[in-house]
């Protein structure tokens, strides 16, 4: 065996020796604290009655909701939110940063007073909710609706956000080819631009779906807590937690099951982070 | 009168005419090209003297401070950039990753009103022409750069522009790949009927690409014409080295150009200023002063020394700065070291002197 052989054979070891334990250690306690509660639920499991309580005709109905809402409130996000975006990212007018601002509001927003603002503005008496009222007979509060709004509300600036980073990434550059070819600004979107942040909208998607699938305090707020018309799984799990704990623990694992279940579908073929 | 596409005809000129005017806060581009229909200009300049910029504004990327862009006697000035009938291949291509090499040339005829169909059989007849039919469905990841090179050249024929537009069109290859695809580019400028530029730093591609050169410096043009009049008569410093000649301002009386301290003897007979031009080959370098003539010689220290193909080039310091190409033997001969005193002398019947 020659030299340079043994050299190459050897285990590659990192440049900069190990890493510190003041390091390792808070990782591990980090890594501990996030999965030993979903661990917790998992132990703790009424695996037995497991099969019948899913069976629920509530359950199911609380999870079919949670489901169409959440993919409503996705698609209106996605409808609204990418061309926000794209006003954020691609054109730029006086006062430009005060709206990415405004956007990312509901981020930090407690749910709750998401739902407060809501009911002021789009209740019954509320601002635009009066005149819908009485000029198309529409009503969102306290309806299936109201969730859908009050999801799409806390959820949007996690879609924007994405999709802005997406296009700020994209070379504007591929724009301007495409306008040197004959497109017009709403071709050059539709056939270059979106295809090119397409991975960016799927990931703010799964983000923003996941985001509204969870929510509560603004739900609970604006929409009630209605079984079958805007009682979605959170609110179920929550209710159920002061009856009925073992209830509470299944439906706690349905949701935890679906959103990894999407995440993990979704990872690979989208979201193309290492 | 009004044409097809609605904006007014303002001359029955034919070709490019424009007057680009771009005002920045530490920049200002002003020149004026003018391309006749079937013409290839190069403009031709170093780093940031505005050579891209210029494109741009031909094109319409960029926005026109002042003056104007007439192509095919149409007023281009204020017509947005998807409505200019041109045609642009971008440095790095910018083909489009997300389609095959097809349909980033379908794209254009699809833009002008083609259905799919019609665009399609379009795009395939000029990825034909430029010899990549069998890979029409590969996406642009999976062409080498000579390949993408030439379906971003289709592209933009594909559109049947009126001006064709070249920003670094070989800067992206290597050396191997861009002589040929140079010299196919070639065929294809010279099979293209409407106004072509292309902008390049290399002057070897522009001067096999282009019918003219427009050399620019600072924003402005410095000088313009065939290659073998910008060569033979460089104009700044700029030129000069690209053309690898040595280049002096002075002042002529009769054969006679008084340069700084030096007494150049030239051939022609001049008055006033004028510029003197030799090739670093006209040079001889001498370890003692020679006998003779007093004239074209002068005193000068080695600054350095580099390999220049079988030669060797020596860069002189001293009353004017100039570079002499030697033999190797001679080099070794003379045992040329960085910092050493030589003396310079360059042949009257070498040197050549013409009006600043």
């Amino acid at each position: 065996m020659t030299p340079s052989a043994t050299f190459h054979r050897s285990r590659p070891r990192p440049a900069v020796g190990r890493a510190p334990w003041a390091l390792v250690i808070p990782a591990a306690l980090g890594l501990a604290f996030l999965v030993l509660p979903l661990a917790g639920l998992l132990v703790r499991a009424p695996w037995s009655t497991l099969p019948s309580r899913l069976a629920e005709p509530h359950v199911l109905e609380a999870l079919r909701l949670s489901l169409v809402t959440a993919t409503i409130a996705t698609a209106i996000c996605i409808l609204l939110g990418v061309p926000l975006a794209w006003v954020l990212a691609r054109t730029s007018f006086p006062g430009r940063r005060v709206v990415r601002a405004l956007v990312t509001v509901p981020l930090v927003l407690p749910p709750v007073v998401g739902g407060v603002a809501l009911l002021l503005v789009l209740g019954r008496r509320g601002l635009v909710g009066q005149w819908l009222d009485s000029t198309f007979g529409i009503t969102l509060p306290f309806t299936t609706a109201g969730v859908v709004v009050a999801e799409a509300f806390v959820a949007m600036p996690f879609l924007v956000i994405s999709v802005e980073g997406a296009l700020r990434a994209a070379d504007p550059r591929y724009d301007e080819a495409a306008a040197t070819l004959g497109a017009g600004r709403w071709t050059v979107f539709r056939r270059v631009t979106l295809p090119l942040v397409a991975p960016g909208i799927a990931a703010g998607a799964v983000l923003c779906w996941a985001r509204a699938l969870g929510e509560f305090g603004a739900t609970i707020t604006f929409a009630g807590n209605f079984p079958g018309q805007t009682q979605t799984m959170p609110l179920a799990v929550y209710l159920a937690l002061e009856t009925e704990p073992e209830a509470a623990i299944v439906l706690s694992l349905v949701l935890l099951a679906v959103s990894v279940i999407i995440l993990a579908s979704l990872r690979d073929r989208w979201v193309n982070s290492p | 009168m009004i044409d097809k596409a609605g904006d007014p005809l303002v001359t029955d000129r034919t070709g490019l005419n424009a007057h680009l005017v771009v005002e920045r806060p530490a920049f200002r581009l002003d020149l004026t090209v003018e391309v006749a229909d079937g013409e290839v200009v190069a403009l031709l300049g170093p780093n940031g003297a505005g050579k891209t910029t210029a494109l741009r504004a031909l094109a319409g990327l960029t926005g026109l401070t002042g003056g104007g862009i007439l192509l095919g006697g149409r007023d281009l000035t204020r017509v947005p950039v998807e409505r200019r009938a041109i045609g642009m291949v971008f440095q790095d291509y910018l083909l489009f990753p997300h389609m095959s090499a097809l349909d980033n040339v379908a794209f254009g005829p699809r833009c002008q009103g083609a259905s799919k169909a019609q665009a399609r059989r379009t795009a395939r007849a000029w990825l034909d022409r430029v010899g990549l039919g069998e890979h029409a469905d590969a996406p642009p990841g999976r062409l080498s750069g000579g390949q993408a090179q030439r379906v971003a050249l289709a592209r933009a024929l594909a559109v049947e522009p009126r001006l064709l537009l070249l920003d670094e069109p070989l800067a992206a290859l290597d050396a191997h790949t861009r002589l040929t695809v140079r010299a196919e580019l070639r065929r294809h400028l010279a099979e293209f009927a409407g106004a072509t530029v292309i902008v390049t730093h290399d002057p070897l591609d522009a001067m096999v690409l282009a019918d003219r050169l427009v050399v620019i410096e600072a924003g402005s043009v410095v000088q313009s014409g065939t290659a073998a009049e910008v060569a033979r008569r460089p104009r700044t410093d700029y030129v000069a080295r690209l053309v690898g000649l040595n280049l002096y301002r002075g002042e002529a009386s009769g054969h006679a150009v008084q340069v700084g301290d030096i007494v150049f003897n030239v051939s022609e007979h001049l008055a006033g200023p004028v510029f003197v031009a030799f090739p670093p080959t006209a040079v001889s370098l001498f370890r003692s002063r020679p006998d003779g003539t007093p004239r074209n010689l002068w005193e000068a220290r080695i600054d350095g020394i580099e390999r220049h193909g079988d030669n060797a080039r020596v860069h002189l310091d001293g009353p004017i700065p100039a570079s002499a190409d030697i033999t190797q033997a001679a080099l070794a001969e003379l045992d040329l070291q960085p910092g050493r005193r030589i003396w310079a002398s360059v042949k009257a019947t070498e040197t050549h002197a013409y009006p600043a």
